[in-house]
């Protein structure tokens, strides 16, 4: 019965078309499906995925990336820049100028003082905000006058868009949070469920972890949007049911992050009631090499800098041969479909920042790792291994617990064996495998293994604080509690001073030169093994129109401009 | 009976301290973290300023105590107050709360409460009501051929996942032939005959997964039960003083073969409200069991300790309730 109302829904919108998306509300009603359903609508008290975009159609940024990567400005008036005077000279402050007659969805004016709140809320001390590393070196944020807020650093920032943009910092209304400081946070259950938002919709029902229903918000700018006049957010259930229930049944409007089998996606979007869009950001799924010694007898030294060199992953003959010896063609194929392509590099988007000199890896080359092992004095032993003074080529490689990781550790398996290397697979439950529990053995930060895989990237554009994840201080040992995410333990004063040069850099050109050659330096020294550059799936019924999926932002940045077709 | 009853209350006080106490340590020693599963973007320093400000960093004595006192004092005296919309003292007392939602456990449970009883209460009545007349005739025509199929049906039930037929039932109800929705939708309100009939269509596909599981389990348990009933002496009396079989099947036979299944039925109600968890993931029914599992995934502590011990509530509370019954059913059982 759905199905049908939603079919002569369809009939009577392709039959009305030109009037009938002409004002806000007139497209009736949307449905959302995440399989990972929201479990609040405050990205500062959570930032996951799901939460940050299902918040990011109630409460918005000043700036926002487009499906580009580039800065559009969203409820501000311009991106300020050292050009047009936003930014200052020095490159320590920044100023924002808000576009005027903003209203909040209660019907107050949207004023600086809301920005300057915002900051200072995420910014306590005791508030546990889990985006504060956006306002990382901010050291006052004040208002100018109601519409112009400064915001000045500790030091100078060539990057200054960390605050106020990007779907995970928003604002929040200062009226309405202004009892939920600090400690008090998490007590405002009213608040963080039902947030008073700038954005297209605000809400009218939410259930923690299950849904949330919508409706357009009366005060939201542009008279004609939405399009939809209510909105429901489902969650729950595991991605194929969602994918299901957009390209089979036509029950939804719209799945998010679709990670299943490729081949079973396919089949699905052959129904013809869907239609499957990907898009390509920051993600790596990448091998951490561990450079150091994860031997259990060294105890607490155990995989750290003092602990000694690792016994053969140290040789970098023996890493350009496991890299080499990877169909990483096969891996994005098999595992991620139109959501993987092979890649060579840590850092291959934005486009500016990707470097083409280390494609030697693109194409699997079994003879040539067997011929670089040869060279290098690894000789096959009896036992198929091959070993040199009495030590064997024999890897622990681990990743979390994931049917995609798995097949893809099966089939690195098989082309190690063919050079004579011997893995053996673990893999750990992504809870403790991410997770920071100092007492568990098998954490990412840890790294009691030779080689751990998992996916890494940043957010928004700037690859400044993600190039400085492999510098010498962020290894990670026992003195800092294992926080720090140089996992290879790789460190090198000419990277060091790479990274130095980079954040006293502004331009944009020579940012990027010097990002590129920091990617160059880790491929060739084979800090680490990049597999595939992965993308984000999702799928849209094919009468929901204007969907532009952006992975650089919220995927839900341009629910205004979705109709209906 | 009463002071038997009285005695096994009382004992059940320390059983639940020592299972929460347990169930807490265990939870503890899980090498689970509530920042596991947050996006990689989110730096090391802030996760540990996350940890710290879920209170993590206190002793376990500490907030074992602190939960207890959340619990068992202030979790009561909220219900009082919601239920009789009055203060108690200062009226603003620290609940347990979720970690990943920040909103107190309570509220949850009650908002998931209704969708799970309507789909798993109903496919647990159903199952009873299809289960107790197929034991019967199953055992009263032992080895026919209603009662092969019955053994084979019952077989298939047991022994299929439900995570299989319900992906199944989808596929072809769903997608095939668009009866029904995969999804429930837990916002919907019966508010008249065609709602009532939307409620009815969202549920048939789960309640029917769920219920011939029930179904399978206890009609094995009816049919067994049966058949030693059928072959004792009183039978053959009732028989000889010229009864009629209806008579001696449905009020002798029947009535003594009840006894332990009434049993097995009472114990299976705590699941009742442990949800499902499969079938609820299956059709995105989020309701108590769906609750549970994302608490885990989360590494949700309060949540998880919260609902386990509940849980662990209603198995002792149903198997007091069990115990009683039987003596009840069966006056050769006596407690005092």
């Amino acid at each position: 019965m759905r199905m049908k109302s939603i079919l002569i829904g369809a009939a009577a919108a392709l039959a009305l078309a030109p009037a009938a998306n002409a004002g806000r509300g007139d497209a009736g009603h949307v449905n959302i499906i995440y399989w990972q359903a929201a479990s609040i609508l405050n990205p500062f008290l959570s930032g996951g995925t799901k939460d940050v975009e299902s918040s990011s159609m109630v409460i918005e940024p000043l700036a926002r990336y487009d499906e580009n990567g580039n800065m559009v400005p969203w409820l501000v008036t311009e991106i300020p820049t050292v050009a047009n005077g936003g930014v200052s000279e020095d490159l320590t402050s920044i100023t924002w100028k808000i576009s005027p007659g903003i209203l909040w969805s209660d019907g107050s004016p949207f004023t600086s003082a809301d920005v300057v709140f915002t900051a200072d809320y995420c910014m306590d001390e005791t508030g546990g905000c889990q985006q504060l590393a956006k306002f990382s070196d901010v050291t006052n944020v004040e208002a100018l006058d109601d519409l112009t807020v400064k915001v000045t650093f500790g030091k100078p920032k060539p990057f200054p868009y960390g605050p106020f943009v990007g779907g995970e910092s928003p604002i929040i209304q200062k009226a309405q949070f202004a009892d939920c400081m600090g400690a008090k946070a998490p007590e405002c259950t009213e608040q963080n469920f039902g947030p008073h938002g700038t954005g297209p919709f605000r809400v009218t029902e939410f259930r923690a972890n299950d849904v949330i229903s919508m409706e357009a918000n009366p005060h939201y700018r542009d008279p004609n949007k939405p399009a939809f006049a209510t909105l429901t957010f489902k969650g729950g259930g595991d991605a194929a049911a969602a994918a299901r229930s957009v390209l089979e049944t036509a029950e939804f409007d719209y799945a998010w992050n679709l990670q299943i089998d490729p081949a079973i996606l396919t089949q699905m979007a052959g129904a013809g009631k869907g239609t499957v869009v990907s898009a390509f950001g920051t993600g790596v799924e990448r091998m951490m090499v561990n450079l150091t010694n994860p031997d259990a007898a060294l105890g607490d030294k155990r995989s750290t800098v003092e602990g000694g060199p690792h016994p053969f992953l140290t040789d970098a003959a023996v890493r350009r041969a496991l890299s080499i010896a990877i169909d990483r063609n096969t891996l994005a194929e098999v595992g991620y479909g139109a959501a993987g392509k092979a890649t060579c590099n840590v850092l291959p988007a934005p486009a500016i920042y990707a470097s083409t000199a280390n494609d030697e890896c693109l194409v699997q080359d079994i003879a040539k790792a067997n011929a670089i092992l040869d060279e290098a004095g690894w000789a096959v032993g009896s036992d198929g291994v091959r070993a040199k003074d009495g030590v064997r080529l024999s890897i622990l490689y681990q990743t979390s617990t994931n049917a995609v990781r798995q097949d893809t550790q099966a089939l690195v398996k098989q082309w190690w064996s063919e050079i004579g290397v011997e893995t053996e697979l673990k893999n750990i439950s992504a809870s403790v495998f991410f997770g920071g529990d100092q007492s568990s053995p098998d954490t990412f930060q840890k790294h009691f293994s030779d080689i751990e895989m998992y996916t890494n990237l940043f957010n928004g554009t700037d690859p400044e604080a993600y190039m400085n994840s492999w510098t010498c201080a962020e290894i990670p040992n026992p003195g800092n509690n294992w926080l720090g995410s140089n996992m290879p333990r790789y460190c090198n004063p000419a990277y060091d001073a790479l990274s130095a040069e980079l954040s006293g850099t502004a331009d944009i050109d020579e940012r990027a030169r010097i990002a590129k050659a920091m990617n160059d330096m880790l491929m060739q020294e084979g800090a680490m093994i990049p597999l595939v550059h992965r993308g984000r799936v999702s799928a849209h019924s094919n009468t929901l129109g204007g969907v532009v999926l952006n992975t650089w932002d919220s995927e839900l940045w341009n629910v205004a401009d979705w109709t209906r077709n | 009976m009463l002071n038997y009853t009285i005695r096994r209350l009382l004992f059940t006080i320390p059983t639940l301290l020592f299972i929460s106490f347990i169930i807490f340590l265990l939870l503890d020693l899980a090498p689970n973290d509530p920042t596991g599963n947050l996006p990689m973007t989110i730096t090391p320093d802030v996760r540990e300023k996350i940890r710290e400000s879920l209170g993590l960093g206190q002793p376990i004595h500490i907030r074992y105590f602190k939960w207890c006192v959340q619990f068992f004092v202030n979790e009561p005296l909220n219900i009082v107050e919601q239920y009789f919309d009055i203060t108690i003292g200062q009226g603003d007392r620290l609940r347990v709360s979720s970690w990943s939602t920040r909103s107190p456990v309570g509220d949850l449970i009650a908002e998931r409460m209704p969708q799970t009883l309507w789909v798993v209460g109903m496919s647990y009545v159903i199952g009873i009501l299809i289960a107790v007349p197929i034991g019967v005739y199953s055992a009263y025509r032992q080895y026919s051929w209603f009662d092969q199929t019955g053994t084979f049906v019952s077989m298939v039930g047991f022994s299929v996942p439900t995570f299989f037929t319900g992906v199944l039932m989808i596929v072809i109800f769903s997608v095939y032939l668009g009866w029904f929705p995969s999804k429930y939708d837990t916002l919907h309100v019966v508010t008249d005959w065609e709602s009532f009939v939307f409620q009815v269509r969202q549920s048939i596909m789960p309640v029917s997964v769920l219920a011939l599981f029930n179904a399978s389990t206890i009609s094995r348990f009816m049919r067994a039960s049966m058949l030693d009933n059928l072959n004792q002496d009183y039978v053959r009396t009732a028989r000889a003083k010229g009864m009629t079989e209806r008579i001696v099947v449905l009020v002798h036979v029947l009535r003594n073969s009840l006894i332990p299944v009434v049993t097995v039925i009472a114990l299976g109600i705590p699941q009742v409200f442990g949800g499902a968890i499969i079938t609820e993931q299956v059709f995105s029914i989020n309701g108590l069991g769906a609750l549970l599992i994302q608490g885990i995934q989360g590494a949700d502590i309060p949540l998880v300790q919260t609902l386990t011990f509940i849980f662990a509530v209603l198995i002792v509370f149903f198997n007091l309730i069990a115990d009683i019954l039987y003596g009840i059913l069966d006056p050769r059982i006596r407690y005092d």
